[in-house]
């Protein structure tokens, strides 16, 4: 089995986890008792009744990591074809993995000294 | 290509083969962590379900979970709500097929193998993402923030971690990856075999990075709406992600099937490499104490991606003088 043969394995491979889920909770479907009661739906809050709903404001602390991880997962995946051809490309291609690095490491040392790295 | 009746059935045998992985070796490394963390807590673990030593402790939880109710609360976005266990479940089944035990054991051997795998577990994800939003109750929503910031943080590191020994072997194939692999590279690989570990551990929301899930905190964060069979699957997935890191840690950094008598034994290997990987994760659950989540952050972007981005540096430089 090679090239797009490997893929009809993964496609046949998805379709039996969608079938496993779909087949475990039909089973569980027809084992499981099923008696509703307005408490028993009631939002979860340690015992006491809900207050509000689960909408609320609230201060988004990983916003800032979000932007990071964007910027840093972009270069990332630059990489990946960039590492199979290392090896043809020898010495000049180490000046420029230098640039890239070092663009990467002053934009996080930048980041570290703004204080965005607290979660606080 | 053509579909005939030969090819069918080994599409079907091999899918056969890796729902059969996925069924058993979670449970195994489940029962594992029941008597390994029990013993090194000076107790037995389960000892009484199925009569020896408890071995189907997992098999009456699964059977036990089938028959809860299962309760969709009044506030919750019920289709979401249902769907989160099963999206966090498939593509774990998914990065198992790619994952080779050797080179002739493997389900589906993608060229990019080892892209494939981390954006395929990076779907899981979701799932616990969806659980949370969708649940409509604040204990699942602070989980599910928690896990989204922990998982954009720890992605990075796992990439650039597997791109290094990508860089090494100079192909993205994991059969590739295995079979260029030499001992020495356990020390010429060491940063980002830890690095990897590490991340990994963190991806699968493991102790001591389950800040998400923090039961003394959050309840059960993500989780807290869900019962019976939902809820099983959950947990299901979480140890299908310990299998999908320890097997994929086996075939990057520790040479998989690299071992005496390689041509015979080899997935043997792997499954003893995956195995020792696997119970490793399990004593840093009894050992280590939760990280704080500001801890948690400052470890993943001061501590890991530097060595990551150093570990890159450090492969490119020695592959280079050596192709040289």
């Amino acid at each position: 089995m090679e090239g797009l043969e490997t893929y009809l394995i993964v496609a046949t491979v998805i379709a039996a986890g969608v079938l496993l889920f779909a087949g475990a909770m039909g089973a569980a479907r027809a084992l499981r008792p099923q008696v509703c009661s307005a408490e028993k739906s009631l939002t979860y809050e340690s015992g006491v009744d809900a207050e509000g709903s689960g909408w609320a404001q609230s201060q988004i602390r990983y916003y800032l990591y979000a932007f990071l991880y964007l910027i840093f997962a972009v270069d990332a995946v630059y990489l990946f074809p960039w590492v199979t051809v290392v090896k043809d490309l020898g010495w000049a291609t180490l000046g420029e993995m230098g640039v890239f690095l070092g663009v990467i490491a002053i934009g996080l040392i930048h980041a570290i000294r703004r204080g965005v790295l607290r979660w606080i | 290509m053509t579909l005939d009746a030969g090819l069918l059935a080994e599409m079907v045998l091999r899918t056969l083969a890796v729902l059969v992985a996925f069924l058993t070796l979670p449970l195994v490394v489940g029962q594992t962590e029941h008597k390994v963390m029990a013993h090194m807590q000076g107790r037995l673990g389960p000892m009484y379900a199925g009569g020896f030593h408890g071995w189907a402790q997992l098999v009456a939880d699964g059977v036990k979970f089938l028959q809860k109710e299962d309760i969709v609360p009044d506030r919750a976005d019920a289709g979401v709500f249902r769907l989160a266990p099963g999206v966090a479940l498939v593509p774990y089944l998914v990065a198992m097929a790619v994952i080779p035990l050797s080179p002739d054991w493997v389900a589906a051997d993608v060229d990019a193998g080892l892209l494939f795998v981390l954006a395929a577990s990076a779907v899981a994800v979701l799932g616990t993402l969806m659980a949370g939003w969708s649940s409509g109750n604040k204990y699942a929503l602070l989980g599910s923030m928690r896990a989204a910031a922990q998982l954009l943080a720890y992605e990075l590191p796992l990439v650039l971690a597997a791109a290094s020994v990508a860089m090494a072997a100079g192909t993205l194939s994991l059969t590739g990856i295995g079979e260029a692999w030499q001992w020495w590279w356990l020390f010429w690989q060491a940063p980002a075999l830890i690095v990897f570990v590490v991340a990994g551990l963190a991806e699968v929301q493991r102790p001591p990075f389950d800040m998400p899930i923090a039961d003394s905190e959050l309840v059960a964060g993500p989780y807290t709406e869900y019962t019976g069979l939902r809820f099983a699957l959950f947990l299901l997935s979480e140890y299908a992600g310990i299998v999908v890191l320890s097997a994929l840690t086996a075939v990057l950094f520790l040479g998989g099937w690299h071992g005496p008598f390689t041509g015979t034994l080899g997935p043997l290997w792997t499954l003893l490499k995956t195995g020792l990987v696997a119970i490793v994760v399990i004593w840093l659950r009894v050992a280590w104490p939760r990280l704080r989540e500001d801890q948690l952050q400052r470890l993943a972007w001061a501590g890991l991606v530097p060595i990551a981005l150093a570990q890159l540096a450090l492969t490119a430089v020695v592959v280079v003088v050596r192709g040289t």
